[in-house]
């Protein structure tokens, strides 16, 4: 965990949450082949809600947010996006993963497009925005995330923590209401990590429902409003930040809170 | 610990290189003279070098350009250089050279091949260098080749423009279906409404408009057809109709639906097991059994097809090469999008699978162009036929370097420029260091 991520204060005024429900997963499960990786998950998130999903590696946390925009298919149980429910339905999935954004560990950039075209491609051929709205709409956001001047290039001439940067502001000119980020800061340089996590704090601050996996334990006493933490396919505690870090229950959390603070 | 401790006080500036690793001296150095060994290595090749070019270039250039026989050759090589010198007799090429670009086709139509060829360029202009080029010229490249085809065989305009109705057609079926019945109806609709109008109707509506407006020129028969003309025909339909079969094929083979995925690999395994000569034997004599009797399914035509099916089965594998080399996370940033699976394809993962496979596609399309010479087997008349008839004609009896080398000169041109091009679309492509 990086130490610069906690130099500046995040406003918690505006982080509020609401008791719609962003999403809702009862009674999932999942199998890679004969692996159970995903065991009897409950979970519901309200409209607001910043989650962070810590666990060692292997316990299956990337599995479940990816299961809620279907990039993993799960096998049992329901899981319920922005009142729409995820089954194969072609049409459902769609709807779904244009309201939810994504950032991958490694941006998943595309590499031959350039910056703004890598902003623009998803609200013009889903949203079928017209291409000069898009385009502002993606300025808008590229200022947000502190890079417009990098507008023209290509990804493979960004640094790391720029390239995420984009991949936020990429997933953003969807509008979508829901975040999901997948490790988002574990390829970084700890210089990088800070930018990265600095635009997460941002957004959380605008009260966008997000759903974090990382290792960035700072962030999430900072944004958290609830921290879970999962071991073998399983949530095992969860809790508000403050009472998770300082005070934890089980005792796996403790040697994984041990290992991961402990340096 | 005062020997470990250092601090920089001032920045170094920066220095000339030495004289010797720069420039031409340094180039030499570098390259042809690092070593005992290379340089041994150099200076026996220059030595092989001069050797093949001493042999070479007299017989090249202290040779005969006019003369009606090789006998004739000779005797003008042996007056003009002496007896005991070797010269090529060009007179052959300079006699023959308009047969070996036209074959048989009737001479006062030259012209029809001449502008085919050149509107060829023109419509691969949008293709190859779309940035240079206006864009309504892509108009040109989709009906160029009904336009050129018909300038080709010539015949009635009614047949390329009912061929073009069948893709409308099909583009209309598209649009009709898709919002009752799905994109997969869609698709399939726009797949087999051309195909029912070309083998149904397409003939019966062009030979009555014909009969009603008759507009055409001379029609010119495929076994007329012969020379460079028809290797560049085949060459290029079996070209940029691979590509995209190819493409079509290595997503098939992708595919999660089973019956799709074992037609594509069924056909892909089947073709690159069989020789090309072994296809076109099935082309030129088989495929006539199983027709009904009395179709005349044109011999070019069908060679064509299977050259064309051919490349496809290879061309398949080059793409499937390019798409294993795509990290899953860029299918998966695209479906994260909400790209469906068609625009993911079009807009992600095509234009970065064919980037990367882009030595392999052309080295495709090279083998593909000179493979067409295969079709001298089932007797048609491609350059290497020709020279069969030119060797056995009793003025040239004897003749063999002069024209296989002719040959191979028509043959390397049209090779290299597609390899330098392919450079040059892999430099233009070329997005930051990745």
């Amino acid at each position: 965990m990086s130490e610069l991520a906690q130099k500046r204060e995040a406003d918690r005024s505006k982080m509020s949450v609401s008791d719609h429900i962003a999403v809702q997963i009862t009674n999932m499960n999942k199998w890679y082949g004969a692996f159970h990786v995903l065991r009897d998950i409950n979970l519901t998130v309200n409209e607001g809600e910043r989650i962070v999903i810590a666990g060692p590696s292997g316990s299956g946390k990337s599995t479940l947010i990816r299961c809620i925009n279907r990039l993993e298919e799960h096998q049992q149980g329901d899981i319920i996006v922005d009142g729409t429910e995820l089954t194969s339905d072609l049409k459902n999935i769609d709807k779904i993963r244009s309201e939810v954004g994504m950032c991958f560990q490694h941006f998943n950039l595309f590499p031959h497009l350039s910056i703004l075209e890598n902003c623009t491609l998803a609200p013009i051929w889903v949203r079928k925005t017209p291409k000069k709205e898009a385009e502002e709409i993606a300025m808008h956001f590229l200022e947000k995330v502190k890079i417009p001047e990098q507008a023209d290039k290509f990804p493979g001439q960004l640094s790391g923590g720029q390239q995420q940067r984009v991949a936020i502001a990429r997933s953003l000119c969807m509008k979508p209401r829901i975040m999901l980020f997948d490790e988002p800061t574990s390829a970084l340089d700890p210089e990088m990590i800070k930018e990265v996590l600095d635009t997460m704090i941002e957004l959380a601050e605008e009260g966008m429902t997000m759903l974090c996996v990382t290792h960035e334990m700072g962030f999430a006493r900072q944004v958290a409003n609830r921290v879970i933490f999962m071991d073998q396919g399983q949530i095992v505690e969860q809790n508000e930040p403050e009472e998770f870090f300082n005070n934890p229950k089980s005792d796996r959390t403790k040697l994984f809170l041990s290992q991961i603070l402990g340096h | 610990m005062s020997e470990v401790s250092f601090v920089r006080t001032e920045m170094l500036p920066e220095q000339a290189p030495p004289a010797t690793t720069v420039g031409f001296v340094g180039w030499i150095r570098h390259n042809l003279f690092t070593g005992w060994f290379n340089s041994i290595a150099t200076v026996l090749s220059m030595l092989v070098i001069y050797f093949v070019l001493s042999k070479i270039l007299p017989w090249m250039f202290m040779s005969s350009w006019s003369a009606g026989s090789l006998h004739e050759c000779r005797e003008a090589i042996a007056a003009a250089y002496g007896e005991h010198h070797e010269g090529a007799c060009w007179a052959v090429i300079r006699e023959r050279w308009i047969q070996l670009f036209f074959g048989f086709y009737p001479s006062e139509l030259y012209w029809r091949p001449i502008l085919a060829f050149f509107s060829l360029f023109v419509a691969l202009g949008p293709v190859l260098f779309a940035e240079y080029v206006p864009k309504k010229l892509i108009w040109f490249t989709a009906i160029f080749p009904f336009f050129g085809a018909w300038l080709l065989w010539g015949g009635s305009i009614w047949v390329p423009i009912s061929a073009i109705l069948g893709f409308v057609l099909g583009y209309v079926a598209y649009r009709v279906i898709t919002p009752i019945l799905g994109s997969l109806a869609g698709v399939i609709a726009a797949a087999a409404v051309p195909v029912l109008w070309w083998i149904a109707l397409a003939s019966l509506f062009a030979s009555s408009l014909e009969s009603i407006i008759p507009l055409g020129i001379e029609a010119v028969e495929s076994r007329k057809f012969g020379g460079f003309m028809l290797s560049i025909t085949i060459g290029v339909v079996a070209i940029f109709g691979s590509l995209p079969l190819g493409i079509v094929l290595a997503l098939g083979r992708q595919s999660d639906l089973l019956i799709v995925k074992a037609l594509c690999v069924g056909f892909i395994e089947f073709i690159r097991g069989v020789p090309l000569i072994t296809l076109l034997f099935v082309a030129s004599t088989l495929l006539n059994i199983f027709l009904p009797p009395g179709t005349n399914f044109d011999i070019i035509l069908r060679v064509l097809i299977m050259v064309t099916l051919f490349a496809a089965a290879y061309m398949a594998e080059v793409v499937r090469g390019g798409l294993a080399a795509l990290p899953t996370g860029q299918y998966e940033a695209a479906d994260a999008l909400g790209l469906d699976y068609w625009k993911a394809q079009r807009l992600i993962i095509m234009p970065q699978a064919l980037k990367i496979s882009i030595p392999g596609i052309v080295s495709t399309f090279i083998g593909v162009f000179k493979d067409t010479t295969l079709v001298s087997i089932i007797a048609l008349l491609d350059p290497l036929g020709l020279l069969a008839g030119i060797r056995a004609d009793s003025n040239w009896n004897g003749i063999v370097w002069e024209l296989y080398g002719f040959l191979a000169l028509i043959f390397f041109i049209f090779c290299f420029s597609m390899s330098r091009y392919s450079m040059y679309l892999e430099r233009k492509l070329q997005t930051g260091h990745q």
